[in-house]
């Protein structure tokens, strides 16, 4: 399976926090902007694909233990977000593209 | 192993960084070696009713109770109550306020995804008075 490192790699995203950060695996993404669908329904090894960039999508892929954040459109995290990924070493990525097509070129990078 | 009791207060004042109590109790269960599904469901589970505190009653106190069988979450408020207990535990029944809906929550979601991730789940509310969940989650 393929971890978030090579996902990234493979895929062209960025780092906004923890490119030095130990990679988990991905075996798929879950694309939600509602917390709270996410917190219940994305499984452990989902990447959060997301436009949300507050601190509470860092505290959800905390909770629901996700391998790591992918925000879309170029969206930034606030910097309190940013803080909270690095205490909790989660690892958040940059997508310049809107997440329909973030979505596809991953599902299409996982499916080799 | 003897149980341990841990003891919280939420703070109800700033949304953004709900979730303190849930991520020490996520860090210690770690610590003591419980499998990565039950800790994940405590997690859930206890933020969910976390930021329900939050959002609803502007904070409370949260005890933990951890034992070699499982984990009991007693989460209790001193806010409004809930109305319609069966209708706030239908996915999508939300009461919350656009702030919090702006920031990616108040979809109706709480109560349904801690029952999901529960073994027990018990509701305790009185209207003006306050709301206690009792969420037990066994290994």
């Amino acid at each position: 399976m393929m971890n978030v490192h090579e996902l990234a790699a493979a895929c062209g995203f960025t780092y906004f926090n923890g490119k030095e950060l130990e990679a988990r695996p991905v075996e798929g993404a879950y694309c939600c902007d509602l917390l709270s669908w996410v917190i219940g329904r994305a499984g452990d090894q989902d990447a959060l694909v997301t436009v949300m960039s507050n601190p509470n999508v860092i505290a959800v892929a905390v909770m629901a233990d996700l391998p790591c954040v992918i925000l879309t459109e170029g969206v930034r995290p606030d910097e309190k977000a940013l803080e909270k990924a690095r205490e909790n070493d989660v690892i958040v990525l940059s997508s310049s593209e809107p997440t329909y097509a973030t979505a596809l070129k991953i599902g299409k990078v996982l499916a080799g | 192993m003897e149980p341990i009791i841990l003891k919280y207060q939420v703070d109800g004042s700033d949304f953004s960084m709900a979730g303190e109590a849930s991520s020490s109790v996520k860090k210690t269960l770690k610590q003591l070696g419980f499998s990565p599904d039950l800790i994940r469901r405590v997690a859930i589970a206890m933020y969910e009713g976390e930021i329900n505190m939050v959002i609803h009653a502007d904070g409370g106190e949260a005890t933990v109770e951890i034992s070699q069988s499982g984990v009991r979450i007693i989460l209790a408020d001193h806010g409004p109550g809930i109305k319609d207990v069966a209708l706030a535990m239908q996915e999508g029944y939300s009461t919350a306020p656009d702030e919090v809906r702006n920031l990616g929550f108040g979809a109706g979601m709480g109560l349904p995804n801690i029952k999901k991730y529960s073994d027990d789940l018990k509701v305790e509310t009185e209207l003006g008075v306050g709301t206690t969940l009792t969420i037990q989650i066994n290994t």
